[in-house]
């Protein structure tokens, strides 16, 4: 009797400790969704661990989910239990999440850091804010990488050349999607750089863009990953292939491989923030915390160190120093430097997001012919 | 019983008629089995059977349409779709108030997302058009038609109004369409053109694949599995775990494995050139192709096969192959006569096992597939995760498991599911 009141009464504290133990963890955790990687190694060591610091009773636990993010928040707010706080995802899938109410609306204004010289967010940003929802953190670019060895004397200058079999031959690697090949076949097929949507956007300009891909399609390795590319190149499968500036820096500058970037005609695009809709008011207001703090002008800068992908604030860009551990200036491997950015092209957000799935199931037709 | 005069039932010690009686400990009996058995029905019923029809369900739903444009879908009903002229006015009047309440609660551009799936750039129709309405009174800044048109030429677009008229039933057969390179029309269901027909291309291809997958597994696999029966245990032994090896194994790591193996620069072509057998200039193509899948998700699946396989080759007599010889039977008649009838309830039961797995494979092939080696799933992955098309993918996966309950079915009948034993 006695034994069983006292087995009781222990069950009863452990329960109430634990219960209370979870619940002071859970007051004070942010779950933040990322790229995993050199990416969101470059997120924690800029944003989190300082964030941390400054505030020591919050605790910011990481989840690879990135790549599956909109589909796995639908799955969330229809499921009604949102156990993310705050997620990196690119801008096209921030204005879908924003469209399907599924991220919460931002007032740059209010909800984000103004600049050190008073300039507010919204001007700061600028034309970055592509969505409501959207808090942009970086411009990176999906550009071409060349093996210095397998080019001879004169490498590649033009983003045209990944089109010219006989001045180059070998495999080259693209993604596995329409977005961006597609763009690249008509500009190299002789259309004015202007007019690649409004051509793309008709029937004729779809199958004009195949054809030209048509010429080099035994020649492709396609990829779906950002690792492959940069594997592929190290491994001498391919001469030159597409994928993002930052993996290509990697490549070349920290495993050191033969390998040398073709800026021409590099796509930018936007990576950054989204704060879920659906949050408890503790919990929102905790991340709204963070995130101000984490797109700050000295935090943005600060990722730059780690990793070569833009700021995204104007106020940043001259602050961007060295790499943390290689100890090289950055600013050189930025893809906004003007000496890669001569001759660029922004991804038409608002142009995917109409034509993805019509051009998609072409591509992907086309690719099974 | 021999007392003619007790008519009345049988009775139990205790007064009630023994049938009753008997019932009763029968039922108490059921129950305590359903109660024993309860914990695992109630966990497959939740975890498996509801996704299941929750899946089948979200392949016709389309309550999307009619729930958030009500008044329209309403007014659209007067209107003749094949007229060749444009809504009247009430149906612009309509659409104007309903989404006023779309856009106040952010459904509208989750109506574009959906119906653009049907007819490309109805997407930034409803965001650029929200944007506008959003400062229009329904009730003073009429008439409308003009105005939306003038707003966008979406709305003067006769393709448009079709296409929401067309989607606004509740129930739709329009995924299911979608699903086998069709679409619907005014004119009733048609063929998507040419240019776009993928699915049913990659259904052919999956169960081709899986049936050459299987096969491959059994010609590999049935050796393997005799071996493993008929040696003696310590040797056996030994094989047993080179075979099940792979299997604590990462998926993922196996199948990067085959990458290096295979590739152009890769170990086999190395060894092939420095063989002298292939030319360096012209090293085979091995990955990123049909080759490449069959390849990997043969050595991937072969332990599903040859597991079934052994511990049905386990129970066969070897007194039966010595007695065939001793009555005159040649080895290869021994074998094809005596043992390996015995044998095929193994070989079907890993055949099952192997190709149903290998029908809903994704990420092999998506990672050694190129072009040529990808499977209907990898579809169905794109549209959940991607282009968010749940209710094509929910389509995708219901055809995919009927095919699978047909095969099952047919195999049913051809071979009986009686002759199928995992031991």
């Amino acid at each position: 009797m006695k034994l069983k009141a006292i087995t009781a009464l222990v069950a009863t504290t452990a329960l109430g400790v634990s219960m209370a133990l979870a619940d002071s963890n859970m007051a004070n955790k942010i779950t933040a969704v990322s790229w995993g990687g050199a990416y969101q190694k470059s997120q924690i060591r800029a944003y989190a661990e300082p964030y941390m610091k400054l505030n020591p009773g919050v605790e910011i636990v990481w989840d690879e989910s990135s790549a599956e993010a909109v589909a796995k928040l639908r799955a969330m707010n229809e499921a009604g239990n949102i156990t993310w706080d705050i997620v990196d995802v690119v801008a096209a899938d921030a204005i879908r999440l924003c469209d399907e109410g599924l991220a919460e609306e931002i007032d740059p204004d209010k909800d984000l850091a103004a600049a050190p010289d008073g300039t507010p967010a919204s001007k700061d940003f600028g034309d970055l804010l592509v969505s409501e929802c959207f808090i942009p953190q970086i411009v990176y670019s999906t550009t071409f990488g060349y093996r210095t060895d397998m080019v001879g004397d004169n490498p590649p200058t033009s983003v045209c050349d990944v089109f010219d079999l006989e001045k180059y031959p070998g495999k080259r690697s693209l993604e596995k999607r329409p977005i961006n090949n597609m763009e690249w076949a008509l500009y190299c097929d002789g259309v004015a750089k202007d007019d690649i949507y409004d051509v793309l956007a008709t029937p004729e300009g779809q199958d004009r863009a195949l054809k030209k891909l048509d010429t080099i399609k035994d020649q492709v390795i396609w990829w779906s990953a950002g690792a492959d590319t940069p594997q592929l190149l190290a491994d001498g499968e391919v001469v030159m292939g597409s994928t993002y500036n930052g993996r290509l820096f990697s490549v070349i500058e920290e495993q050191k491989q033969p390998v040398a970037m073709l800026w021409d005609m590099q796509v930018f695009d936007l990576d950054g923030w989204i704060i879920p809709k659906g949050l408890s008011e503790d919990r929102k207001a905790r991340v709204m915390d963070f995130v101000k703090f984490a797109t700050d002008t000295q935090r943005l800068a600060d990722q730059a160190k780690y990793i070569s992908y833009g700021p995204a604030r104007k106020s940043s860009a001259p602050l961007v120093g060295k790499h943390a551990d290689l100890g090289i200036d950055m600013a050189p491997h930025m893809p906004t430097d003007p000496n890669n950015a001569k001759n660029t092209l922004l991804y038409n957000y608002e142009f995917w997001a109409d034509y993805r799935d019509d051009i998609d199931a072409k591509f992907q037709a086309w690719l099974a012919k | 019983m021999s007392d003619a005069t007790q008519n009345g039932p049988v009775l139990a010690a205790d007064g009630t008629p023994l049938k009753r009686s008997l019932n009763r400990a029968l039922r108490m009996q059921k129950l305590r089995a359903l109660a024993l058995i309860a914990p695992l029905l109630i966990f497959v019923l939740i975890t498996f059977i509801s996704p299941i029809i929750q899946m089948l369900w979200r392949s016709v739903e389309n309550e999307i349409v009619a729930e958030t444009l009500p008044l329209t879908v309403e007014a659209l009903k007067d209107w003749d779709e094949k007229s060749g002229q444009l809504p009247p006015e009430p149906v612009y009047a309509a659409f104007v108030r309903d989404m006023k309440v779309a856009v106040a609660n952010k459904l509208h551009t989750r109506l574009g997302t959906r119906l653009n799936y049907e007819q490309t750039g109805i997407s930034s129709l409803f965001r650029k058009t929200g944007r506008k309405i959003k400062k229009w009174d329904p009730d003073t800044d009429g008439p409308f038609k003009e105005k939306l048109i003038k707003v966008n030429k979406g709305w003067g677009d006769l393709s448009t109004w079709q296409t929401i008229k067309l989607h606004s039933r509740p129930i739709t057969p329009g995924y299911f369409l979608n699903a086998v390179d069709m679409r619907l029309t005014p004119d009733g269901p048609a063929m998507q053109p040419e240019d776009k027909r993928i699915l049913l291309k990659l259904f052919g291809r999956t169960i081709v694949m899986s049936l050459v997958i299987t096969f491959a597994c059994i010609a590999l696999g049935y050796p393997v599995a005799w071996l493993l029966a008929n040696l003696p245990k310590r040797s056996s032994n030994m094989l047993m775990i080179l075979v099940l090896l792979p299997f604590w194994t990462s998926l993922l790591v196996r199948t990067s494995a085959w990458k290096v193996m295979l590739q152009q620069q890769g170990v086999i072509n190395d060894v092939l050139v420095w063989l002298g057998l292939v030319d360096d200039a012209n090293r085979l193509v091995m990955i990123n192709n049909q080759f490449g899948t069959i390849v990997a998700m043969t050595h991937i699946l072969l332990p599903f096969m040859i597991l079934p396989m052994y511990s049905v080759m386990q129970t066969i007599p070897p007194s039966y192959l010595r007695a065939a010889k001793s009555l005159g039977a040649t080895n290869w008649t021994a074998f094809w006569r005596v043992y390996f009838p015995q044998s095929v309830p193994g070989i079907g039961a890993g055949s099952i096992l192997v190709f149903i797995l290998a029908i809903g494979y994704y990420i092999t092939p998506e990672i050694v597939g190129g072009t040529k080696g990808v499977f209907i799933s990898n579809r169905i992955a794109y549209h959940i995760s991607s282009s968010l098309n749940w209710g094509l993918a929910a389509a995708l996966g219901t055809i995919l498991l009927v095919i699978v309950l047909l095969l099952y079915w047919a195999y049913d009948k051809i071979v009986g599911i009686d002759n199928v034993k995992l031991g």
